[in-house]
């Protein structure tokens, strides 16, 4: 059942939609998880979406999408179900561990929730409130404050479902776990899947993000994401934003790192209609070491917008920024980086560094480096650059002979690639690379992985029926 | 081969070539000499066509075709070639896709079928042979990271792959030493046939110690006031240019 949310505004559709739909949102999740909600549900109503009013949402104007008619799904409509009959995706034949959700809800083969012989723990977020609520409720809402920020309020409030992930002392998962998410409604769909990975001490995950849309409709997703790693846990995440011009994606991503734990961020926004990354990383403990790396290439009206707060808030710990984009045609994209130094990271190095690409006179680029240091023996940077493609090489390709064409492709994709060659998995960085070589190439539409190859047919019509599968 | 008449360059309403006028024939290696400033890297930008600058006046022929109308790429592909006195650095994009994609839009352009990786990787070998490179090019990005003689030897070195009917050098010998400059003079010499042409734009003589150019000319002004054979360059090289600044100053006063 998908249920319509009408005439009054955004915000208050949602909050009368709470309450008449509470009994069933807190369904099985745990009593911790409900008073979280509760809270959450009171911090949205006083915070309300954000604004251009705000700070950080100054170039971000999310009020047109706001008025759309959303609709929400209360219940899990999906059933046992096999992702490989509907969709492929470009990463999808690497050697992963691969889970799906569908409109917000996981979707699966044969269990919700999966228990690896090593003690791994993946699964649905719905089903591990059940089978394992001590877990959830150790670490749900830990990272992610509802309290300053209206999207995780909002987010935390009707948690359901989403990915659990739970990974014990001293495992290292060879394959990486691939999550695929899908938004396929013949409606406008308001999505909030939540997310949470715990990497216990010295324990080794990599997890694939894939963002994707079925559909031409308009979608809204809200996504949070917590990932907790112990001392000396190493945590890889990739995002890869491949999503329609009509979907509307807001990803809320928290890391918290103890003592010697290393993590990586990859956000790559290949196409999207509106993106907001939100990243948002703790370095709570000493020694710890946080790689966050970001690509956009966007064109025509496409918006991304990458936020990252990273917080050094312990002594010898490293950071490095480094996100790039090429903006076509009318295409935006706004950067903010803040770099936190509390008065107890001393020997703190945090580098940040954005810089941008602008093919046309039309696309823009907002871009804002902030650093606040209250220690005295640290190292930062921060560097900020918007240009032209350098008519100079472009003139010396073309003097061996390449055209004007494969020059600048050349010189696209060589400026993509540092990102690219930041990323660790032989396999993953070649078939992330192609992909992006494919995108500059304008050979990657948001629907070529799609076995429905709805670009030769127009908007697709297909409409899953999970009651008949 | 190449025929230049009565050729005029502007840039940004300045006279840079004034009038110039140059023959070169296959199987010829011709010598442009002159102080600093008098239009001689101008001349090799044109030539290659560079869009910064303004034609006022004249004609460049190639081998029977306009130059004038035809797009820096497509003058490659048809067999000419510059070497950069300040080759460019292009972060990210390596030697071996660089010089992949030049060649096989070259052997489209002449229809002919793309070259295989491997056989482009053992022509790379053998070429790299030819100059003197011993690092692993593969990988490396364009000019980066390299030294002021490594960059001239690359520009040999693409030279040599490209296998040019026209290279025009454009200060090749500026800020190398003298090893360096007997492999660069060492790898164009054996480049040379009675099939291609060369056009050396230098300062000084040093150069023409070891290619022996057919014909030497000097410019100034933005024209060629004087031409002769290789001891030209020589006399120049006791003489200095105040000598043929001299004469051109009187030959504009009658």
């Amino acid at each position: 059942m998908t249920t319509s949310i009408n005439t009054l505004p955004l915000k208050d559709r949602l909050l009368s939609l709470f309450y008449e739909n509470l009994p069933h949102i807190k369904g099985n999740a745990t009593p911790a998880a409900n008073r979280l909600r509760e809270m959450a549900l009171a911090a949205f109503e006083r915070q309300g979406f954000p604004n251009p009013k705000m700070e950080n949402w100054r170039f971000s104007d999310i009020s047109q999408l706001l008025e759309t008619e959303f609709a929400f799904d209360f219940h899990n409509q999906s059933r046992p179900f096999d992702i490989e009959k509907i969709f492929t995706c470009d990463v999808y034949d690497l050697d992963t561990f691969s889970v799906t959700l569908l409109n917000g809800w996981f979707v699966y083969k044969n269990a919700p929730l999966t228990r690896l012989s090593n003690g791994t723990i993946i699964g649905s977020l719905a089903k591990a409130m059940e089978v394992y609520p001590e877990i959830v409720d150790e670490y749900l809402g830990k990272a992610a404050s509802a309290e300053k920020s209206g999207l995780v309020a909002l987010n935390t409030a009707f948690i359901q479902d989403g990915l659990f992930i739970y990974v014990p002392e001293g495992v290292t998962l060879e394959k990486p776990i691939q999550l695929i998410n899908i938004v396929d409604s013949q409606v406008p769909l308001l999505l909030q899947p939540r997310h949470m990975l715990i990497a216990e001490k010295g324990s080794n995950v990599t997890l694939v993000n894939c963002d994707h849309s079925l559909t031409h409709n308009v979608s809204l997703t809200n996504t949070v994401m917590e990932v907790f790693a112990h001392p000396e846990a190493i945590v890889d995440h990739y995002k890869i934003q491949n999503k329609g011009k009509n979907s509307a994606l807001f990803t809320n991503t928290f890391f918290h790192l103890q003592k010697k734990s290393q993590v990586s961020s990859n956000i790559i926004t290949l196409n999207g209609g509106f993106t907001r990354n939100n990243l948002h990383v703790t370095l709570q403990e000493t020694e710890t070491h946080a790689d966050l790396n970001g690509l956009y290439l966007v064109d025509r009206n496409q918006h991304v917008d990458n936020q990252v707060f990273i917080d050094h808030a312990a002594q010898g710990c490293f950071s490095n920024q480094l996100f790039k984009g090429i903006l076509d045609d009318q295409a935006r994209a706004v950067f903010s980086g803040k770099i936190m130094v509390r008065r107890e990271a001393q020997q703190t190095l945090a580098y940040q560094n954005n810089k941008n690409l602008l093919l046309t006179d039309e696309a823009k680029v907002n871009t804002q480096p902030h650093l606040e240091i209250y220690a005295d023996d640290v190292k930062c940077s921060h560097g900020a650059t918007v240009g032209q493609l350098d008519p100079e090489a472009m003139f010396y390709l073309r003097s061996r002979g390449i055209s004007e064409k494969s020059a600048r492709q050349l010189m696209m994709l060589a400026f993509a690639d540092e990102v690219v060659q930041k990323i660790s998995i032989e396999a993953l960085r070649q078939r992330i690379g192609s992909m992006v070589e494919r995108r500059l190439k304008g050979e990657l539409s948001i629907c070529d992985q799609c076995v429905l190859h709805c670009n030769d047919k127009g908007p697709t019509t297909f409409n899953i029926d999970m009651s008949k599968i | 081969m190449l025929s230049i008449k009565d050729l005029s360059v502007s840039i940004n309403g300045k006279t840079i070539l004034d009038g110039f006028n140059l023959e070169v024939k296959a199987g010829e290696v011709h010598a442009i000499m002159g102080p600093n400033g008098t239009g001689k890297s101008t001349l090799a930008s044109v030539i290659a066509g560079r869009d910064m600058f303004d034609v006022d006046r004249g004609e460049i022929t190639y081998r029977g075709q306009n130059l004038l109308e035809m797009a820096p790429e497509i003058r490659a592909r048809e067999g000419i070639f510059l070497g950069f006195q300040y080759p460019v650095e292009i972060p990210g994009v390596s030697m071996a896709s660089f010089m992949r994609t030049a060649i096989n839009e070259k052997r489209k352009h002449l229809g002919l079928e793309p070259m295989s990786g491997a056989e482009f990787l053992k022509l790379m070998e053998e070429k790299k042979k030819l100059v003197e490179i011993h690092s692993k090019l593969t990988n490396r990005s364009v000019n980066e990271g390299f030294s002021g003689g490594e960059k001239k030897k690359n520009e040999i070195f693409q030279m040599a792959l490209l296998e040019p009917r026209l290279a025009i050098l454009d200060e090749t010998d500026s800020g190398l030493d003298i090893d360096a400059l007997k492999v660069v003079a060492n790898g164009v010499n054996k480049l040379r046939s009675p099939e291609n042409a060369t056009i050396i734009i230098t300062h000084y003589q040093r150069l023409l110690d070891f290619i022996i150019p057919d014909y030497v000319h000097v410019l100034f002004d933005g024209r060629i006031v004087k031409s002769g054979d290789k001891s030209l360059a020589l006399e120049l090289e006791s003489k200095g240019y105040e000598w043929v600044k001299k004469e051109a100053n009187m030959a504009a006063a009658h």
